[in-house]
C-alpha cells in the first residue's frame, strides 16, 4: 500500500511535492480521501479485529505530535487537487498554488555542479566531509554579496541544506522553554516547528491559534505591518520580509521598530529573507541594514527561489557574533554546536553550485530569472487589478495576495479550482488572519501563468 | 622502548581525561565586553553538552599539532572519512542530472521530502529483498547523523534512552539536546537518565541484556563504530526478543553493513519480529564516499506502533515533512546510479580497498606483540586497540606527537572506551602503509 493510501493525511507543512511537476513526486494522484475541511483523519492502518492483536511498543507517542493534528494546509491542498483530477481527468491544471520554481537553472551554475560532480571522480578532486559550517570560499561569497559592509563576516555564516531545516535547526538550539511570535499570517513552518519543540500549548479551534504563540495580525489595514504597541513580549519573532504569503515587504522605518522592539524586550527575530532579491530597489534586503540589529537578530535565506534551488537543497544562515543569550553565552556558539552535531554540512555539489550562483555572471543570470518571475507577479496582479479585486503583495515578492471580503478562502480557493482548474492557497491555511484572502503564487512557465490569468478573467469577469 | 614509558603518572580519570582544552559553559562569557544581552534564556540542554562534539574536537588537535609541526606529514586515520573517487558511472549521474536542471524537460523544482520513489525503490530492493521492507517504509535523508537528530524531534524529551558503551557520539548528544539525558555526572562520565550498556572483549562485545534495565529506546550499531564488531545472528535475535519483551524501539544503525565479510546480519530486518520493534538507519557516506555529498535513508516499518498503536511512520513522515525538505535531487540521481549493478559493483571494489586497509592495520598492531589486543577490522572499516592500563587521551597525544597520525581516543565514544584507540581504515594505500611503518618503528 502506498503512503497515502494508509496513513493519516501525509501532512507537510512545505509546499507539498503532489503540487510539484515532478517525477520525484511519491504520491499518488488517485488518493480517494474524503475532502474535508480541517480533515483530522483517523489512522486506519487494519480492521478492528487486527488492530486489537497488533503489537504495540509501549514507548508513548510524543504529546507534541498530537498538538499538530488540527487542520493543515496542504494535504488538504494535495486532496483537493487530486479529486479535482479525478472528476476532471482531461482538465489542463495549473498549479499557482506551491511556491515551487518552474524555470532551468542558469547554465553558469549546473556547470559548476557538473563540474564537482565529475571531480569527485578524480584523485585530486575528490573530497570527503567538509566543514559542517560549509565551504569557505562559499560562505565568504555569500558574506560579500548580501552583507557587504554590514559587518556579517564569513564566520557567522552557516551553510545549509534549506532555511526550513535551519527553521528547526534553530528551534533545536532554543529548545522548548521559550516563546514565541509569529506574523498572521505565516509560513506554517515558524508554527508547526514550535509545537513539535513544545513551545506550544494546544490547538483552539475557535480562533485557529496554538495556546502560547503570540499571534502578530498584518491585515491591509495596518499595511501588513504588525502593531507593536499590541504585541506582547515573546523571546523569540519570526518575521519574513518580503513576506509569505502576503508579499509585503517592510520599510527601513517599520524593521527599525522592529529592532528597537526586539532590543526593549530583550527579545531574538528570526528573520526569514528567502525572498529578498525579489524586493524592488530602496527597500532592506537584509535584517542586518538595521543599525543594532546584530544584537538581536538571527537571518536566514535560500538559493531555492532565487536559483530554482527548491530541489538541489541549499540555504544559509546568518548567526551574528554579537547576539547573545542572556546570560552572555553567544548564540552562535550553541547553533555551531547543533550543526556539527545534528548536521554533516549541505552536499559540496550543491554548494559549488551556490557558488557559482554568487560570482559575477550567475548574479547576472539569477537577476533574470528572478525578473521573469516578477513578470509574471505583475501579469497576475495586473489581472486581478482589471478585475476590480483588492490586490496586495506582488510588487515584491513572487506572491499575490488578493482579498475576497466577507468569504471562506476555502470556498474561493474551491470555486477557483473547480470553475478554472487553477490551484491556489486559500489565505486561512497561514493563519486567522488570511481567512478571506487567496495567495497566488508567480511561479510558473510563462504560457500557464497567461492562460491562469485568461481563466481568472473569464471567471471573474 | 617507548610504550615502557607510559607510566601510571599517565591514568587520569575518566572523566577529565574527555575534558578538551575549551569548554562552552556559560560562565566562561562575560556580558560585559559586548554590550546588549537579550533576556532569552539558554537551552539548558545545550549547556549539559559536556564539551564540543568529538570529531571537531579531533580536528582542533589535528590543527594545532600542524601548527606545531608544520612539517609534518600527518596521516588522518581519526575521523572516519572515506578518501577514495567515487566510480564514474555515479558521478556521471549527477553530472547529468545537473545538466538536465538547465534544460525545460529536465528541470525539477521540490521532490518528495520522503525521497525519490525509484530511489525507495532500488533501496527496497538493494538491501532488504525478501525481508519484507517496503518502498514506501523508507526514507531518504542527507545522512544518518541528521536523522538521528529527526529521529531524536520525533520521539521527545519524554522517552528514555539506552546507548552501547561505547558508541557514536551523536546518539548520546542528541539524546541531550532533546532533553532526554538528565545531568552529566563527572565520577562515572555518564548522562544519568542515559543506560550504558557495556560491552567489549569480556562479554564477546555484545551487552548482558539481562542486567539491562528496560528503555524506550535503544540505539544499537552493527557493525559498530567504533569497535568493528558485527553482532550474530543469535545476538540480534536476543536484542529483538529483549525490545518486545520490554516494549522497546531498537534504533539499529546499519551504516556500516556492506564491509560485513563474514554471515553476519546486514539489516536488523533479517531477524523476524524486528519490523515491529526497529527502525534502521543507513547512509551512502561510508559505501558510496559520500560523506561530502550526502545521502543516506532510514526505515520505519508500517507495523512500529506506539502505546496507543498510532503508527510511528506517521508522525516520522510529519517531522520529514515540517524539519527537512528532501536530499538533494543531485546527489539522489547518483544514489540511484549507486545501487545499479555496475554502480553497486564499482562500489563493491572500493569497500574491498578499505578492508584491505584495516587488514593491514589489525596485522600491524597485531605484529607489535606488547600486551596490545587488536579488534574490528574484519567487518567494519575501525579497528579498535586496547592498550590495557592507559588512558585513551594519552594513547592518542603520544601516537600523534610521535608518529604524525590521527587516531581517536576510545574515550571519545563514552567509558567504555577507556583504553582503547579506534583506527580508521579510510585512506590511501600508501598512507596506510606508511603509517604501518611508522607505528612499528614507535613501538619496536
Amino acid at each position: 500500500m502506498s503512503l497515502t493510501q494508509n496513513l493519516c493525511t501525509p501532512i507537510s507543512s512545505s509546499s507539498s511535492a503532489f503540487l510539484a511537476h515532478s517525477n520525484f513526486n511519491s504520491r499518488t494522484k488517485n488518493v480517494s480521501l474524503p475532502a474535508k475541511r480541517f480533515g483530522i483523519c483517523k489512522c486506519v492502518t487494519a480492521g478492528p479485529q487486527e488492530a486489537q492483536t497488533a503489537y504495540k511498543t509501549t514507548v508513548s507517542r510524543n504529546a507534541n505530535m498530537t498538538k499538530l493534528q488540527a487542520g493543515y494546509l496542504f494535504p488538504e491542498i494535495s486532496r483537493r487537487r487530486a479529486a479535482h483530477l479525478l472528476k476532471y481527468p482531461d482538465a489542463q491544471v495549473i498549479s499557482l498554488g506551491i511556491g515551487d520554481t518552474t524555470e532551468p537553472i542558469p547554465e553558469v551554475i549546473t556547470s559548476a555542479m557538473e563540474m564537482r560532480s565529475r571531480a569527485l571522480s578524480t584523485l585530486q578532486g575528490y573530497s570527503g566531509y567538509g566543514p559542517e559550517q560549509g565551504e569557505k570560499a562559499l560562505r565568504a561569497a555569500i558574506a560579500s554579496t548580501f552583507y557587504r559592509n554590514l559587518g556579517i563576516e564569513e564566520d557567522d555564516i552557516f551553510v545549509s541544506d534549506g532555511a526550513k531545516c535551519d527553521l528547526s535547526r534553530l528551534q533545536v538550539v532554543f529548545g522548548a522553554n521559550v516563546t514565541i511570535a509569529v506574523q498572521d499570517p505565516s509560513y506554517p513552518v515558524y508554527v508547526d516547528s514550535g509545537v513539535i519543540m513544545g513551545q506550544t500549548g494546544l490547538f483552539q479551534k475557535d480562533d485557529q491559534k496554538f495556546e502560547g504563540i503570540e499571534y502578530m495580525k498584518c491585515t491591509p489595514e495596518n499595511g501588513f505591518f504588525p502593531d507593536l504597541s499590541s504585541v506582547s513580549r515573546t523571546d523569540i519573532i519570526f518575521f519574513c520580509s518580503p513576506n509569505n504569503p502576503t508579499g509585503a515587504a517592510a520599510t527601513r522605518e517599520q524593521l527599525t521598530q522592529l529592532v528597537k522592539f526586539a532590543k526593549d524586550n530583550g527579545s531574538i527575530i528570526v528573520y526569514d529573507s528567502a525572498y529578498a532579491m525579489y524586493a524592488s530597489e530602496g527597500l532592506p534586503r537584509s535584517i542586518f541594514e538595521i543599525p543594532g540589529a546584530k544584537e538581536v537578530a538571527i537571518e536566514t535565506s535560500s538559493f531555492s527561489k532565487y536559483a530554482g534551488f527548491t530541489g538541489v537543497r541549499l540555504g544559509w544562515t546568518a548567526v551574528p557574533k554579537q547576539l547573545l543569550f542572556s546570560d552572555g553565552f553567544p548564540v552562535a556558539k550553541d547553533f555551531n554546536r547543533i550543526v556539527c552535531t545534528c548536521f554533516n554540512g549541505a552536499s559540496n555539489i550543491a554548494q559549488a553550485g551556490g557558488l557559482a550562483c554568487l560570482s559575477p555572471e550567475g548574479l547576472k543570470a539569477m537577476h533574470e530569472v528572478i525578473g521573469f518571475y516578477k513578470e509574471n507577479t505583475d501579469i497576475i496582479v495586473e489581472t486581478f487589478n482589471s478585475l476590480g479585486f483588492n490586490v496586495y503583495g506582488g510588487k515584491n515578492a513572487p506572491y499575490v495576495w488578493v482579498h475576497f471580503p466577507r468569504r471562506s478562502s476555502w470556498d474561493v480557493f474551491s470555486e477557483i479550482l473547480e470553475k478554472t482548474h487553477v490551484v491556489t492557497t486559500p489565505g486561512s491555511g497561514f493563519g486567522p488572519a488570511g481567512e478571506g484572502f487567496i495567495r497566488v503564487s508567480a511561479f510558473g512557465h510563462r504560457s500557464n501563468v497567461l492562460e491562469a490569468c485568461k481563466r481568472f478573467k473569464q471567471l471573474y469577469k | 622502548m617507548l610504550y615502557c614509558q607510559l607510566s601510571s603518572r599517565f591514568r587520569i580519570p575518566y572523566a577529565v581525561s574527555l575534558q578538551p582544552k575549551t569548554t562552552w559553559t556559560s560562565s566562561n562569557f562575560s556580558n560585559e565586553k559586548s554590550g546588549h544581552c537579550t533576556s532569552v534564556p539558554r537551552n539548558a540542554n545545550m549547556e549539559k553538552l559536556r564539551s564540543g562534539y568529538l570529531f571537531p574536537e579531533i580536528s582542533r588537535h589535528e590543527l594545532e599539532h600542524t601548527q606545531k609541526c608544520p612539517h609534518a606529514r600527518l596521516i588522518r586515520l581519526g575521523i572516519g572519512d572515506t578518501t577514495e573517487p567515487i566510480p564514474e558511472i555515479i558521478t556521471s549521474a549527477m553530472a547529468e542530472h545537473a545538466h538536465a536542471l538547465s534544460t525545460v524537460q529536465g528541470y525539477r523544482g521540490y521532490g518528495a521530502e520522503q525521497g525519490n520513489m525509484a530511489l525507495r525503490r532500488a533501496i527496497a530492493e538493494t538491501f532488504y529483498r525478501d525481508l519484507g521492507v517496503k518502498e514506501n517504509e523508507i526514507f531518504v535523508s542527507d545522512g544518518a547523523q541528521c536523522d538521528i537528530s529527526r529521529l531524536q524531534m520525533l520521539l521527545g524529551s519524554n522517552v528514555s534512552v539506552a546507548v552501547q558503551d561505547p558508541s557514536f557520539p551523536a546518539y548520546i548528544d542528541s539524546s541531550v539536546i532533546v532533553g532526554q539525558a538528565g545531568k552529566f555526572q563527572e565520577e562515572t562520565g555518564k548522562y544519568e537518565n542515559i543506560v550504558y550498556m557495556k560491552y567489549g572483549h569480556d562479554n564477546n562485545f555484545f551487552p548482558d541484556l539481562s542486567t539491562t534495565s528496560r528503555t524506550d529506546i535503544i540505539f544499537f550499531c552493527s557493525p559498530n563504530n567504533p569497535t568493528g564488531y558485527a553482532a550474530s545472528r543469535q545476538q540480534l535475535k536476543q536484542l529483538v526478543e529483549f525490545a518486545k519483551a520490554n516494549g522497546s524501539i531498537i534504533i539499529y544503525d546499519s551504516a556500516y553493513s556492506t564491509y560485513i565479510s563474514d554471515e553476519s546480519p546486514r539489516s536488523i530486518f533479517e531477524i523476524p519480529g524486528a519490523k515491529e520493534v526497529a527502525i534502521e538507519i543507513s547512509s551512502f557516506s561510508k559505501f558510496a564516499g559520500f560523506t561530502g555529498v550526502r545521502l543516506g535513508w532510514t526505515v520505519v516499518p508500517e507495523d512500529l506502533k506506539y502505546s496507543n498503536g498510532f503508527p510511528v511512520m506517521n508522525d516520522y513522515d510529519r517531522i520529514v515533512c515540517t524539519c527537512f525538505n528532501g536530499a538533494s535531487s543531485v546527489v539522489q540521481a547518483g544514489g540511484l546510479a549507486c545501487l545499479s549493478k555496475e554502480g553497486y559493483r564499482a562500489l563493491s571494489r572500493v569497500v574491498d580497498y578499505y578492508r584491505g586497509n584495516a587488514e593491514i592495520i589489525v596485522d600491524t598492531f597485531a605484529s607489535l606483540g606488547l600486551n596490545l589486543k587488536v579488534y574490528g577490522g574484519r567487518n567494519a572499516p575501525y579497528v579498535w586497540v586496547r592498550f590495557p592500563g592507559y588512558s585513551s587521551w594519552d594513547i592518542f597525544s603520544e601516537i600523534l606527537e610521535k608518529t604524525h597520525i590521527v587516531t581517536v581516543p576510545g574515550r571519545g565514544f563514552g567509558p567504555g572506551g577507556e583504553e582503547y584507540i579506534r583506527v580508521s581504515a579510510f585512506g590511501h594505500r600508501e598512507c596506510i602503509l606508511e603509517a604501518s611503518r611508522r607505528l612499528k618503528n614507535l613501538y619496536k
